[in-house]
């Protein structure tokens, strides 16, 4: 335990001074700005772990990394970049919109949008007017099922929609 | 002696499911009676057979005979005895003996009711059940077997292969060779070492296990052709104890991750998780669509589709958890039955669709839908809309194994997208729990809905305009703190109307009518306190969800961080070593002021544990109905002049979803508690009538 605590005491040393970088207790740029960035990637060792809360080793030395990345005056994209070139695109929270990977953004809301058109039609079968009495002039005829009256008005103005 | 004992009686009852299939079959081919009660009686035995198996299994696993291999990858000398006996199902083999043990018991328990009026179905019930249990005991007997031990030469050398593994069987592989004992195990993973985790699985597995038997009422009443509504209401309490299982063990592993895994949040859209949500979806869509057919007589292929898909995925999860098919958080153990599984879910899968293709035109509906707004109507909405956060679940948790196979890229399917695609579906969702429990069966309007509905949306709109004044500007918050407050005054009215209601006619005063009104009708009523809880939770998920808030600094003793109207400062920190828990303790002592006022210490800590060397770390929490303060200890330094970092996490209105599945119990055991006269329901309304009430 202690010598994993002294590795990484060394190891952030070493990056702070290969920076220029005198150690403070409130670092430049903060964990905070870091651990905004670190969200955003998955660790590229352990999978399905973010890394900003990622405990291993190694990736308190990325977080590092991302540091020292800010401090060079990296932008947010240009540190993400980094990493997928370094470790691939499974550092990303979300494949990225590229090639095959369009398929897991559309392919769900076609499925979605299918079942949706399938149940509406089998639904307007279903309820077709063949087991409603219809009435064809509604206007000013006098009904004696009002309710039944409002419906067909309704199944009319969905059809209308279609 | 305990070993082969063990292992001998798995392989027995192993036959013995296999036996009970067998039999079951050909009693039903030869219309003999007394073979399908052999088939029974062997169903039965497989319980106490599994059950002194995993006797055998515990009394190795308490009894550090670590020259087992199961008992040497989970257990060591210093764990407690009580997490030595959890340990059976804290590892591979051991929990797909625990799968089978609990299969077997419902199985039995099944098998155990009357059948004088359902006869025709106990064969095919025994099968269904016999070829799942079977399923699992092979994968144990053949491939995953627990009871495998180490070995070494008579000159006390451990024996290995080629490659220098440890050779591993029940039986001695040599003659002279005696078994080797390892001086200590490995010990279990410290992340199963909590209480959350030790229940989390035995309700998964509960809730997937309990779900097998509405499916082999399906699949007998597809196989017999008796497609009315009997095997629904025969299963109807099963499938509810089934849900509450599933749900509670999804909570369950929420709470773990929360407390143990030290990132401030409960749910991840890890693929492990999905894997668990996804026979929930089915589930919960298959609980209210079976309303339908049973009020109305529609939509029995659809049941049926759900209920084989329900299966489907109730084998897929486990076939996620257990074969390390993805790797995750959860999936501790990686092995090579990945294949069967497949083989075993498709060929169920294609067999039961078969089999619904064949039985088609006998499931037709026996009324017609009339209106578009009527409570069948929007049950069906309800169920497109689960079955959408399924595709979206489904698709996201196969996508990366699709794009590893096709282009040798892993990706990474995390939670942005899972919450991009399914917050609307969600919020759809509660916008037709608050409508549907209004509407008519067979029939609706805008008019009779709108009267009903009027004034519910009208103080949810009130509600909202106050939350916007002093809470949120938030505009995603304030349509889902609308729909929330819709929902629960739609609820909390219909409580109220019905209540006032029998206070007038029975003269009872109000919590005695209440009381009563909701022993006379647990599903409705039992139903609404589910959604009520429901609320409550998404109230917990909203406020995590849109509104933590997180900062993470290292500070000197003495020295503070600021977040949310909270300052932490630090004062100390110890470091010990439990010899007899095997641990070391790093814990710090930060004092806690909400603007300025003192309201205690917390002790966020990191458990360091020597056999599997292996953190955990354990948030300090300060736990109200406002928010949740919720500490934990990053890094320290030895040398107290750095200090220590701490990540502090504000999360609002968390406690709710606790407090939510708490009454999530309750509302599901009035709803599942055993009626008298429940197989026995009044049949429903007669074909082409039509009820204008929706009380009922």
């Amino acid at each position: 335990m202690q010598k994993f605590f002294f590795g990484s005491t060394l190891a952030l040393l070493l990056i702070a001074f290969s920076s220029g970088l005198v150690l403070a207790q409130e670092p430049t740029p903060s964990d905070d700005e870091v651990n905004a960035i670190a969200k955003q990637l998955y660790c590229p060792v352990c999978e399905n772990t973010p890394l900003d809360v990622c405990p291993t080793e190694a990736c308190r030395q990325w977080r590092e990394l991302i540091r020292q990345q800010l401090n060079d005056g990296w932008t947010e994209d240009q540190i993400k970049q980094y990493f997928v070139e370094n470790y691939g695109a499974r550092v990303l929270a979300e494949p990225p919109r590229q090639g095959l990977n369009w398929l897991v953004y559309l392919l769900p809301p076609l499925i979605i949008l299918t079942g949706a058109y399938i149940l509406l039609r089998s639904m307007r079968e279903w309820t077709s007017p063949k087991s409603i009495p219809t009435d064809s002039d509604g206007k000013g005829a006098t009904t004696p099922k009002p309710k039944d009256e409002y419906v067909n008005r309704l199944e009319e103005e969905l059809k209308k929609r279609k | 002696m305990f070993a082969e004992f063990g292992y001998g009686i798995l392989v027995l009852s192993f036959v013995v499911a296999i036996y009970s299939v067998i039999a079951s079959a050909i009693g039903v081919r030869n219309r003999s009676a007394s073979l399908i009660e052999s088939a029974r009686r062997a169903m039965l035995l497989t319980f106490p057979l599994i059950t002194i198996s995993a006797a055998s299994l515990i009394y190795l696993l308490v009894n550090n005979h670590f020259e087992v291999t199961f008992v040497y990858e989970v257990t060591s000398q210093s764990m407690p005895t009580y997490l030595k006996i959890t340990a059976w199902w804290g590892g591979q083999a051991g929990s797909l003996v625990f799968w089978s043990w609990l299969m077997a018991a419902f199985a039995s328990a099944v098998t155990l009711r009357k059948w004088e009026r359902d006869f025709e179905f106990l064969p095919w019930v025994i099968v269904v059940s016999s070829v799942t249990l079977a399923f699992f005991l092979g994968l144990v007997v053949f491939f995953e077997n627990p009871f495998l031990r180490f070995w070494e030469n008579p000159a006390g050398q451990l024996l290995t292969d080629a490659a220098g593994q440890p050779i591993t069987s029940v039986f001695a592989p040599l003659n002279g060779t005696i078994p080797f004992l390892p001086a200590d195990g490995q010990g279990l993973n410290p992340l199963l070492r909590h209480p959350g985790m030790i229940i989390h699985p035995p309700m998964l597995y509960l809730g997937f296990v309990s779900f097998v038997i509405p499916y082999a009422f399906a699949i007998a009443a597809l196989v017999t052709g008796r497609t009315d509504d009997r095997w629904i209401r025969l299963t109807r309490r099963w499938t509810l104890w089934a849900w509450l299982f599933l749900s509670f063990g999804l909570v369950l592993g929420g709470r773990w991750a929360y407390d143990v895994l030290g990132w401030g949040g409960y749910w991840g859209w890890d693929p492990v998780e999905i894997a668990a949500f996804m026979p929930w979806l089915t589930g919960t869509a298959f609980l209210h669509s079976v309303m339908i057919q049973e009020k109305r007589g529609l939509l029995k292929h659809w049941n049926m589709i759900l209920v084989i898909l329900t299966y489907a995925l109730v084998i897929f999860g486990t076939f996620l958890t257990r074969s390390g098919v993805l790797s995750s958080v959860h999936a501790f153990a990686q092995s090579a039955i990945g294949p069967l599984f497949f083989a075993f879910i498709g060929l169920t899968f294609i067999t039961s669709i078969a089999l619904l293709i064949w039985r088609w035109p006998e499931l037709r509906g026996e009324t017609e839908m009339k209106s578009m707004l009527s409570r069948e109507a929007l049950f069906l909405f309800n169920n497109l809309l689960f079955m959408s956060i399924l595709v979206v679940c489904f698709w996201g948790v196969i996508f990366p194994l699709i794009s590893e196979l096709f282009t040798g890229q892993k990706v990474t399917v995390g939670p942005p997208f899972y919450e991009r695609a399914t917050s609307p579906l969600f919020a759809a969702l509660m916008f037709l729990m608050g409508v549907a429990p209004l509407s008519a069966w067979g029939h609706s309007t805008i008019q009779t809905l709108g009267r009903a509905l009027w004034k519910s949306a009208l103080a949810a709109l009130i509600v909202t305009a106050i939350l916007l004044a002093i809470y949120t500007q938030n505009a995603i918050a304030l349509i889902a703190f609308f729909l929330i407050a819709f929902v629960l005054f739609v609820t909390l009215q219909e409580f109220w109307r019905a209540t006032r209601a029998r206070q007038k006619t029975q003269n009872e005063n109000f919590f005695t009518a209440l009381a009563r009104l909701t022993g006379r009708n647990r599903r409705r009523y039992g139903g609404y306190i589910i959604h009520i809880s429901m609320m409550l939770m998404a109230i917990g998920i909203l406020g995590i969800e849109l509104f933590q808030k997180e900062t993470q600094g290292t500070l000197s003793q003495g020295e503070g961080l600021n977040l949310s109207g909270y300052t932490i400062t630090y004062r100390e920190l110890a470091s010990w070593d439990d010899e007899g828990e095997g641990v070391n303790y790093t814990r710090a002592v930060v004092d806690v002021y909400e603007n300025g006022v003192y309201l205690g210490e917390l002790n966020p800590r990191i458990d360091f544990y020597f056999d599997s060397q292996q953190n955990m770390t354990i948030p300090g929490q300060r736990s109200t109905f406002k928010d949740d303060l919720y500490i934990l200890l990053v890094n320290w330094q030895p040398v107290s002049s750095i200090g220590a970092t701490f990540k502090i996490y504000v999360n609002p209105l968390v406690n709710w979803l606790w407090i939510g599945s708490l009454l999530f119990l309750l509302g599901v055991i009035v709803a599942a508690w055993p009626d008298k006269d429940l197989e026995s329901e009044p049949a429903r309304v007669p074909k082409g009538s039509r009820q204008t009430s929706a009380a009922d």
